[in-house]
């Protein structure tokens, strides 16, 4: 195969862990990652077992046990997601592996879809594993498949390292075929990966020395190369896509140190490299992670956080603002503001009746929220929580919450809310600890049967797998009684019936200790529910319509305010649930099949 | 010389179909070239960007403000969001079409209906068509990116050496394929 196709970074990398032979591939969804377990999933599944785990931990404890068993193994999760898998990221970078183990983070420059913007490469020193950095899709498939070599090689796991733009940017790529790879024995090595005390710290020398010989690798490797003007009086040292923006901003006048390989960090050449050039540059977005390897080489003069930004995304006219005080190029300018368009709940989502429900309570509860669709519920007009941390916390947080809430006699409750999805994910341990801490909270979980703000990947309440192969469904109300909430303590309700939802939050606000709520109703763009929801759709009666503006607190994209009316917005996706005809004081909003 | 086109949309309005048409019709030319996708939140019903950029080698997948030579806005209000990243002399192709988000529908925020006037009196290169209507009397608003397409792919006089709609055909779904061809001679000839 030697033609040439436009593919995304992330489909570039799984190919490249189809080409490179891999066994097993594990992951939880995340923006920018989510397309690599899709692609092994879609396409390569035959020869890749391949699963969305219920976290990125435990996504990496499968991986782990794949390559400890004798297998290729791939993990793949966000910037964020890697805070949660990091526990046995930092085992195996003392264990080393038996088959191949590489793994991928997928960091956000600029938080298009996240709640930072962490710059993952400083886990790469942290727990003593090496890392790569790709900077477009050809790069995504050869370094993957050069990892596992890599891998193998040094007894390590590979961490490559992607941004936002390399994952979701296309770009040419060649492909190659797939390598024919025996699953390794599994061996019991003594003392190897039975990471108990005296063994760990036996481990710890041959750690570092693994690393030295890795650096010494790095210093003449095809990861690491140096490109343009060989005797140019500008340097630049740059990694990843900040590389490509370095490439455009400073042309043809400037020799380029491109690092592939930047854990261990190949000092020797680029002391040569900063040695040669008067004027040195560091590109690199966000943290000055090469900036502060290289300024502990003694280089104390290069360029780079003094004049560009930490936050946000770099590219080529940034860079030339900053470095050359470039002005901004000409454009034009109207006196027309294009309005807000934040995402929102789309028409018919099942989360709004829960937080129109919500929004009428706050008077009484103290909401957390968590990572998902239902983020969307924090903004105007239902205002339905004033904190997110991260997957879990709308539960945990409630525990302590409460008891500063109480403290200071707020009579207040605690309410938090996550999705299926992220119950599964740390929400299960979260609920055990309301329960034996007896905390008087309202925990409430947004079940729509599928991980939605990633777009649908299955979970374990969805009945099917990423393989597209049918799984047992772990029962979410069963798995909450058993974590210790009664019947007397739990209501499960359709979101969409106002009248229930509404009556479950108010026992729960009466109740005396930990509460559930259980709000079931699946997406309704899942493909089966949009089938059967059909051609039903609301109409606005006009005659009967009194514009009092009562069905516009539903906030639904299909209802429109105009000329002192409530009109349905023609092409709007109105899904006929019938949230609006419950708020309506004069019934003029009725359901209909047409 | 890179070129740099810039696609905005709403979310579900099909931009990043036409993306990677756009972008197989520029490597069919002999370029080299690079898209840039921003997903994730952005498909709730919120504003979406696609970046193409082509020519000889490119390297930067995305661009800054005032550096493309070319808008297609799906949305009329939207064509005004991505304004300041036009380069002065560049072309913007927009649909006369509005779609209301949540904060105009509660109130919160004013929808600009006289932005096309304005880009008018502004831009010397603004062409304006109707493609969500015409794709919606050809039998499927959802054709509408195509219709955007094919006067896109005629304004700028790409059609020389590439055969749009073999591409056309090649990346819609195959029972929409009379009708995306359709309506691309319809945008065409706009």
């Amino acid at each position: 195969m030697s033609e040439k196709i436009m593919m995304s970074g992330n489909e570039a990398i799984a190919r490249g862990v189809w080409e490179a032979g891999v066994h097993v591939a594990a992951a939880y969804p995340g923006t920018p990652s989510t397309e690599i377990l899709e692609n092994i999933g879609a396409l390569y599944k035959d020869d890749i077992y391949c699963e969305w785990s219920v976290n990125e931990k435990v996504a990496f404890e499968v991986a782990s046990g794949a390559s400890i068993g004798g297998a290729r193994a791939f993990c793949a999760f966000k910037h964020v997601g890697m805070n949660v898998a990091t526990d046995p990221i930092f085992s195996m970078g003392y264990a080393g592996v038996n088959g191949g183990l590489v793994f991928v983070t997928a960091d956000d420059p600029g938080c298009w879809s996240s709640q930072n913007e962490q710059d993952n490469r400083w886990y790469a020193p942290h727990t003593k594993i090496a890392m790569l950095e790709p900077s477009d899709s050809q790069e995504c498939l050869d370094f993957v498949k050069a990892a596992y070599e890599l891998s193998e090689r040094f007894d390590t796991p590979v961490m490559i390292r992607v941004t936002t733009r390399v994952c979701h940017s296309k770009s040419l790529v060649r492909l190659g075929d797939r390598k024919d790879v025996k699953v390794r024995k599994y061996k019991s090595v003594p003392g190897k990966f039975a990471l108990l005390p005296a063994t760990a710290i036996a481990r710890h020398p041959i750690r570092e020395q693994l690393l030295r010989d890795m650096a010494e690798y790095g210093n003449d490797c095809s990861f690491n190369r140096t490109e343009g003007k060989k005797d140019a009086k500008i340097g630049v040292i740059s990694s990843g896509i900040s590389y490509q923006h370095a490439r455009e901003a400073f042309g043809d006048d400037a020799a380029f140190l491109k690092l592939g390989l930047t854990y261990p960090f190949p000092e020797k050449l680029v002391k040569e490299f900063c040695s040669r050039h008067e004027t040195l540059y560091v590109i690199e977005e966000n943290d000055p992670y090469l900036e502060m390897h290289i300024k502990s080489l003694g280089f104390t003069e290069i360029h780079g956080k003094d004049q560009i930004p930490e936050c946000g995304e770099l590219n080529a006219a940034v860079l030339r603002r900053a470095l050359f005080s470039e002005e901004p190029g000409k454009t034009y300018h109207v006196e027309a503001k294009a309005p807000a368009r934040p995402p929102t709940m789309c028409a018919g989502c099942p989360h709004r009746g829960f937080f129109l429900a919500l929004s009428g309570v706050l008077d009484r509860v103290v909401p957390a929220g968590d990572i998902g669709c239902y983020g969307l519920g924090s903004q105007p007009p239902f205002n339905g929580f004033g904190f997110s941390l991260c997957m879990g916390a709308g539960f945990s947080t409630l525990v302590g919450l409460s008891k500063a809430l109480e403290k200071q006699g707020d009579p207040r409750k605690a309410i938090g809310m996550l999705g299926d999805s992220t119950f599964f994910h740390s929400g299960i341990t979260s609920l055990i600890d309301i329960v034996s801490s007896e905390s008087n909270v309202i925990a409430c979980i947004l079940d729509n049967s599928i991980t939605a703000m990633t777009g649908h990947q299955e979970n374990p309440g969805t009945a099917r797998n990423l393989m597209g192969e049918p799984s047992p469904v772990v029962d979410i109300v069963a798995l909450v009684k058993a974590c210790g909430i009664d019947d007397d303590h739990l209501r499960v309700v359709d979101p969409v019936d106002l009248k229930a939802i509404r009556s479950a939050l108010s026992d729960a606000i009466a109740a005396k200790g930990p509460f559930v709520i259980v709000t079931k109703r699946p997406c309704v763009l899942i493909k089966e529910v949009a089938k059967a929801n059909g051609t039903r759709h609301a109409v606005i009666d006009p005659g009967m319509c009194i514009g009092c503006g009562m069905c516009m607190k539903v906030a639904c994209p299909a209802i429109a305010f105009k000329d002192g009316r409530s009109v349905i917005n023609d092409g709007s996706g109105c899904t006929g649930c019938g949230l609006c005809t419950q708020v309506c004081p004069v019934g003029a909003i009725s359901i209909v099949e047409e | 010389m890179t070129k740099s086109i810039l696609l905005i949309g709403v979310g579900g309005q099909g931009t990043i179909l036409i993306s990677r048409i756009l972008s197989s019709g520029f490597a069919e030319m002999g370029f080299d070239v690079k898209m840039s996708e921003i997903h994730g939140m952005s498909q709730r019903g919120g504003s979406v960007t696609t970046m193409i950029r082509y020519g000889d080698e490119v390297h930067s997948p995305n661009f800054g403000d005032a550096e493309a030579d070319v808008i297609i806005s799906f949305e009329k209000s939207e064509a005004v969001r991505a304004l300041p990243q036009l380069k002065k002399g560049g072309t913007v192709i927009t649909d006369d079409y509005e779609i209301f988000s949540v904060p105009v529908l509660t109130g919160a925020s004013e929808y600009p209906f006289d932005a096309l006037d304005q880009l008018r009196a502004e831009v010397p290169n603004t062409i304006v068509i109707e493609a969500y209507r015409a794709a919606e009397k050809l039998g499927n608003s959802r054709c509408q990116n195509i219709v955007l397409l094919g006067k896109l792919v005629n304004t700028m006089g790409w059609d020389e050496h590439v055969d749009w709609k073999a591409l056309v055909a090649a990346n819609v779904p195959p029972r929409t394929v009379d009708i995306n061809l359709r309506a691309y001679e319809l945008g065409y000839n706009m």
